[in-house]
């Protein structure tokens, strides 16, 4: 289910509750670029909403999805992310990483049902104060666009958007995602260079298939579910959830309770993690 | 060397069940083998059932102690990964050259950890599992894979380079290139196996269009604990537990829509297997099986169909399913069919379609890279009497590759094949082996124990979880542990180095490793310290890897204390440990064979061309046994010809002495040292027996007029007269089944249906017009058989099928015979007045066999045939060693696979008479005197009749056991019965099997206190 498909079903009595509401955004800005160019603008007077929060970081590739998913379960209705001009980075290749990273927090934002519109990524310079001012504003009013989010309100999203941070920590969209910019521009381990695309669809899948296997923990958690519930409330085909619980077995992060009758039920099992 | 000079080598191409089987029995009668198999581990399609009929035994446990018998012979090299590319030269001397494909890891530095599999981002469906599970991009076929190397999915593989930097063994070579090899063997035996029918073909299942119709083999790993779901039975499209499952048979087989008219020989026996194992899985599911003839002719699975049925309540309905539909909302199935003419639909939670064996994918391409001919099915071609060997002389064939078969038949004919590829290069054994020599071993009884504790991280799967240093540290702590440390992979080759080196430095005198599992690993250990001078059975193994590690991921506190009680328990068994002799046993390395027909006259010729002297006896006063009653085969081939030119050769080799006309009376001894006297007297010194005593058709006496009217004749009769052109009328009926599948002699009798074909067909080609009726029950033409029931049906033999239990009714009525029978199909009687009635008796034990047994100390069936060590992987062996059965005496069968039998009983033999010597277990009961009175309770515990309660030599009067270290294998079962403690197990006795339990019950944290 999605965000829009979510308020478009929200009656009148919403609509005025949202009157009262402002957004609340948060930016990460790197310190080199964006940061400066953050001050930049507040030297030369440029104006823009106050809803932005902003915290610094040395570089933008140090917000993890896990950070953006966390702020986003925190209440936030907006990321902004600011760094370095591609090429420009001032620790070489920060940012190409930044841009690969917000790839993934885009995919599972999509797949958490979550308007990827919240998180935003943008190059500003330290020269350039005014781009900032617009950034910020531009941002602030689709927010405002997109109303509040749902994600503390409703516990199907925020389920999800558990899920999409677990999945961001598993270490296969890390290895995927921590290699997908040296794989593409320095060559693999065969000296090949490999189809972008092709990388792209891989890590695709797997972010696909992690943020589900993520999401059936999640709702196992709660209470014992079976495959059939399971592909209703995540509308995702039943025979896939079945592939999904299978690995999950065999790799001791689900239980099968003893069926009763023919349909098996399915428990988180709850001290899993990697050691 | 010139090119004519026979080399002793075997390649064995394929490494299923049927290579493994070749493999083995020729490195162990002193030939060298190339195993070449195309995948990256060999096991072949053995490796993925679940169980297996008509026993249930569990397939990988079985079938795992070859695999790693194999993978650890120092005279087998296994070729994973690897195709053949030519074959140059001629029988005794050929070159081959292959390839063999880049696996991307070095295979001498992998330790099968599988910490880079663990890792790898790269997710894919598992070919093992039939897809319903996921495999990594660098992956191992299965867990018990052999060789337990990892390697590259090219296809898959995106360079990531994550397993490199995971892998510790610095395994992983991403630049590693395809090899070229050129080997020189002796001989080639070929067994690539087979491929499944495409269900896909048959497209009014709906395979691969409905999620819950799933072939057999799908189902098999379904089915199976290491399967996707742990074993329980569920359905792809929802995980549900199907409440109704539909097997469909032959899909693929015996159908001239999709171009294959034989039959595929296995797949009733595996849908009533894989359907008792659903019911045992899951007591609610109700398993239906909708099949055209229900093909059990095999050694008691007729039995295991009757229980199918009564015990487990497995439904059984006659028909061909027309089609599968599915309902899109439940994604249950309809099947449509007729049942005894009527149209029906039946839903279904989830079908089966139990596809049949087709000719592996590469089977032409190998076919012309060999140069060998392909029969019109496109499985490789043999003789009707050369069931092992392809048209290019000393090329051999076993398994499916040469027709549809079970398992027990391939491990038989994988046997045979390796007799035919040995007699061809006999002059040749033993130089290319090579025998490992060992330092002279060092006198430790009178050291006081001198323990090494070597502590295995195995990369991270140990160390991972336990602290591998604290677990060490502690072993150090520990009463005569004199030197302690830990090792990334204790197996690998540098440490073995280190280990031998330890024993030297610090005087060792047992060893301990705490790692993995003995079952694997403890002979690679045994070998290093036998090099460093020690007994093998100076040491002992701590399992923390299978039983600590891998079980206790989520609790390493727990998991290191749990490593260091097993460390303990390990080092207080070791100060026990003794040194342990294997016993030599001489080897007389001539043979007896009992029985004078073609399985006997087979063993007999080959053993004699592999230089063997033969001992033949033959209770009859003519060699030849039941073919020479048997005038036609099939095939059109003579068997009286064949066998008279085999009686021939048996009467002019010089290595063979035959008795005809003579009994056994007496054989005593064991393997390699047996006496058998005749009842006319002579004796004979032989190192083992060869059980070919035949068997005998059943005369009915009573049954249908048998005996009474002239016309009424068995089979063999029948043929016999037709041979003779004595046959009166032109009228024919034959009853199938008589003295089988009833009664007393529930199992079938195999050839019964074929030799009524045979018989049939020649009825009608002398005389198209004549009638012949044929009364059944199920037709059983199995394999390529099936075309001659075919033939009969075209050249308009009348089928009738009558249901069990109601047999067709004969009187005769003023010397004519009427037969009385109700056709099931129509329902109605019909009424036939035959001028003759054939009866297809049944397969009787041979007389004697009853006697012969106890000479051999050796069991026999209900039934009275043979019983065999092991149904599926020992076809011919008996567990008492030196002993081999073949042909009849083991159970009815055809020709070619009695030849089968007997070659495949030579080959087992020469693995004992190919050596002058024979090494005994040194895990063996070991018995006090003074404590034994003799009372023999243990001896009926012994499966290898190793005791024997023999007269007391120090006092006549008292009794006492006399133990055969030559046939003991070290079980214990006898130490557990003995009532006066007088029985000992070497190396796992009663004082160091409680030294372990007082070390694990004891506190470890207590006890480090102390020692500080």
């Amino acid at each position: 289910m999605t965000e829009k498909h979510h308020t478009a079903h929200h009656g009148k009595k919403k609509a005025e509750a949202d009157k009262e509401w402002e957004p609340k955004i948060v930016g990460f800005l790197c310190n080199w670029c964006s940061y400066a160019g953050a001050d930049l603008c507040g030297v030369s007077r440029f104006q823009y909403p106050t809803n932005i929060r902003l915290v610094r970081v040395m570089c933008s590739t140090r917000v993890s999805p896990h950070i953006v998913l966390e702020v986003f379960e925190a209440g936030a209705d907006g990321i902004l992310i600011g760094g370095c001009h591609l090429n420009d980075c001032h620790y070489m290749t920060g940012n190409y990483h930044t841009e690969k990273r917000v790839n993934l927090m885009k995919r599972l934002l999509r797949e958490a049902g979550v308007d990827e519109g919240r998180l935003r990524l943008e190059w500003v310079s330290a020269s350039e104060g005014e781009k900032f001012s617009k950034v910020v504003t531009e941002f602030t009013e689709e927010i405002q666009k997109l109303g509040p989010s749902k994600i503390h309100t409703d516990d199907m999203m925020k389920a999800k958007v558990a899920a999409a941070d677990d999945a961001s920590e598993t270490f296969r969209l890390k290895a995927l995602v921590g290699k997908e910019f040296n794989l593409l521009s320095k060559g693999n381990a065969y000296g090949d260079k490999l189809d972008p695309e092709k990388l792209s669809g891989i890590i695709d899948v797997a972010t696909e298939e992690e943020f589900e296997r993520a999401l059936i923990l999640e709702l196992a958690r709660i209470r014992p579910i079976s495959v059939k519930q399971l592909g209703m409330v995540m509308e995702v085909p039943t025979d896939r959830i079945l592939r999904h619980i299978v690995l999950l077995r065999q790799n001791s992060m689900i239980a099968m309770e003893h069926p009763e009758g023919f349909t098996p039920l399915y428990k988180t099992i709850e001290i899993g993690g990697e050691q | 060397m010139a090119a004519t000079d026979k080399i002793g080598a075997v390649m064995v191409v394929g490494g299923g069940i049927s290579g493994l089987q070749s493999a083995l029995d020729l490195a162990d009668s002193g030939f060298k083998v190339y195993l070449v198999e195309k995948q990256p581990s060999i096991g072949g399609a053995m490796a993925q059932l679940d169980k297996t009929f008509p026993t249930n035994d569990c397939a990988m446990c079985i079938m795992a102690p070859k695999l790693v018998a194999t993978g650890r012979h120092h005279n087998i090299d296994l070729i994973t990964n690897a195709d053949i590319v030519k074959v140059d030269g001629q029988e005794g001397n050929f070159t081959v050259t292959g390839k063999q494909r880049a696996l991307r890891v070095d295979a001498s530095k992998c330790t099968g950890c599988g910490s880079c599999a663990q890792k790898c981002p790269i997710e894919t469906t598992d070919e093992y599992n039939e897809n319903t599970k996921v495999r990594k991009a660098i992956f191992v076929k299965y867990p018990q894979a052999v060789p337990l190397i990892y390697s590259i999915d090219p296809e898959k593989c995106i360079g990531c380079g994550i397993c490199a930097e995971e892998c510790k063994a610095d395994a992983v070579e991403y630049d590693q290139k395809e090899k070229d090899f050129e080997i020189k063997v002796g001989s080639i035996i070929v067994s690539p196996g087979f491929d499944e029918f495409d269900a896909r073909l048959k497209a009014e299942y709906g395979y691969g269009v409905y999620q819950n119709v799933v072939s057999s083999i799908e189902f098999e790993r379904i089915l199976s604990a290491t399967g996707p779901h742990f074993g329980t039975v569920m359905r792809p499209s929802d995980g549900d537990i199907p409440e109704k499952i539909a097997f469909i048979q032959c899909v693929g087989s015996r159908d001239e829509k999709v171009g294959n008219e034989y039959c595929s020989g296995v797949c009733c026996m595996y849908s009533i297997k894989e359907a008792i194992i659903a019911k045992e899985h899951g007591g609610n599911i109700k398993p239906k099986i909708f099949f055209m003839d229900m093909r059990a002719f095999g050694k008691e699975f007729e039995e295991y169909y009757n229980r199918a049925k009564d015990e487990y309540g497995i439904e059984f309905v006659r028909s061909r399913v027309a089609s599968v539909f599915e309902d899109p909302k439940t994604k249950n199935l309809i099947l449509k069919y007729v049942e005894k003419g009527e149209p029906k639909e039946e839903e279904f939670g989830l079908v089966v379609l139990a596809v049949g064996l087709r000719p592996p994918e590469d089977a032409e391409a190998l076919s012309k890279v060999m140069n060998f001919s392909l029969n019109d099915d496109g499985f490789c071609e043999t003789g009707a009497f050369t069931p092992v060997s392809t048209s290019r002389p000393g090329v051999f064939v076993s398994g499916a590759f040469s027709s549809p078969k079970d398992i027990p038949m391939t491990v038989a004919e994988a046997s045979g094949a390796a007799a035919k590829a040995a007699s061809e290069i006999a002059s040749a054994r033993d130089t290319l082996v090579t025998k490992k020599e060992y330092p002279a071993e060092i006198d430790v009884s009178e050291q006081e124990p001198r323990i090494g504790v070597f502590v295995c991280h195995c990369g991270i799967n140990i160390g991972g979880v336990v602290k591998v240093p604290s677990v060490a540290e502690y072993a150090r702590s520990l009463p005569n542990v004199v030197y302690a440390e830990e090792n990334l992979y204790t197996c690998s080759q540098d440490t073995q180095e280190k280990i031998k080196q330890m024993v030297k430095e610090h005087n060792l005198n047992r060893v301990v490793v705490a790692s993995c599992t003995p079952r694997t690993h403890e002979p690679l250990f045994q070998n290093t310290i036998k090099e460093a001078g020690l007994n093998a059975y100076l040491f002992e193994m701590a399992n923390i890897r299978d039983q600590c590690s891998w079980i206790h991921m989520h609790e390493p506190a727990a998991a290191t204390k749990k490593a260091k009680d097993l460390v303990r328990m390990a080092v207080a068994k070791s100060r026990l440990l003794e040194s342990l002799e294997n016993l030599t046993i001489n080897v007389n390395q001539q043979a007896l064979v009992v029985g004078g027909g073609a399985s006997g006259m087979v063993a007999a010729l080959e053993l004699a061309k592999q230089g063997v002297k033969v001992h033949l006896v033959e209770k009859e006063k003519e060699l030849g046994g039941t073919l020479l009653k048997l005038h036609y085969l099939p095939s059109g081939d003579d068997p009286v010809e064949y066998v008279q030119s085999l009686a021939k050769e048996v009467a002019s080799d010089p290595n063979i002495t035959v008795y005809t006309g003579k009994k056994v009376k007496s054989i005593d001894g064991y393997v390699g040292n047996f006496k058998t006297t005749l009842e006319s007297g002579e004796e004979m010194e032989h190192g083992t027996v060869i059980v070919a005593v035949g068997a005998q058709e059943y005369k009915p006496d009573g049954e249908y007029l048998y005996g009474k009217n002239p016309g009424v004749m068995t089979l063999l009769e029948f043929k016999d007269k037709l041979k003779k052109g004595e046959v009166k009328g032109d009228s024919y009926a034959f009853i199938q089944c008589v003295g089988s599948r009833e009664e007393g002699h529930p199992n079938c009798s195999r050839v019964c249906c074929t030799g009524t074909m045979t018989a049939a067909i020649k009825v009608k080609e002398k005389d198209p017009d004549a009638k012949v009726f044929v009364l059944y029950r199920d037709i059983r033409t199995y394999g390529f058989r099936e075309k001659y029931y075919k033939e009969a049906a075209e050249k308009g033999v009348t089928f009738i099928r009558f249901e069990d239990g109601t047999k067709p009714q004969v009187e005769d009525k003023g010397g004519k015979i009427e037969v009385r029978v109700t056709d099931e199909d129509t329902g109605k009687e019909v009424v036939l007045t035959p001028d003759n009635l054939v009866l297809a008796a049944g397969t009787r034990p041979s007389d004697g066999s009853e006697e012969l047994a106890p000479m051999l100390k050796v069991p026999i069936t209900k039934e009275g045939f043979f019983l065999e060590a092991h149904m599926k992987l020992r076809p011919v062996d008996f567990a008492t060693e030196g002993v081999y059965v073949a042909g009849l005496a083991h159970g009815p069968k055809f020709l070619d696979e009695c030849i089968g039998q007997g070659l495949a009983t030579v080959s087992r033999a020469m693995t004992v008479l190919s050596k002058t010597t024979l090494e005994a277990e040194g895990i063996v009961a070991f018995l006090d005197e003074t404590l034994c009175d003799g009372c023999g309770i243990c001896v009926p515990t012994c499966e290898y009749k190793a005791l024997e309660i023999v007269p007391d030599k120090k006092d006549e009067k008292k009794k006492t056991l006399d133990i055969n270290v030559g046939l003991c294998k070290g079980c214990g079962a006898c130490v557990g019965a003995c009532p006066s403690g007088a029985l000992t197990q070497m190396g796992f006795s009663d004082e160091q099997i409680v030294a372990m339990i007082d070390a694990a019950l004891e506190d470890a944290a207590e006890n480090q206190e102390v020692k500080q």
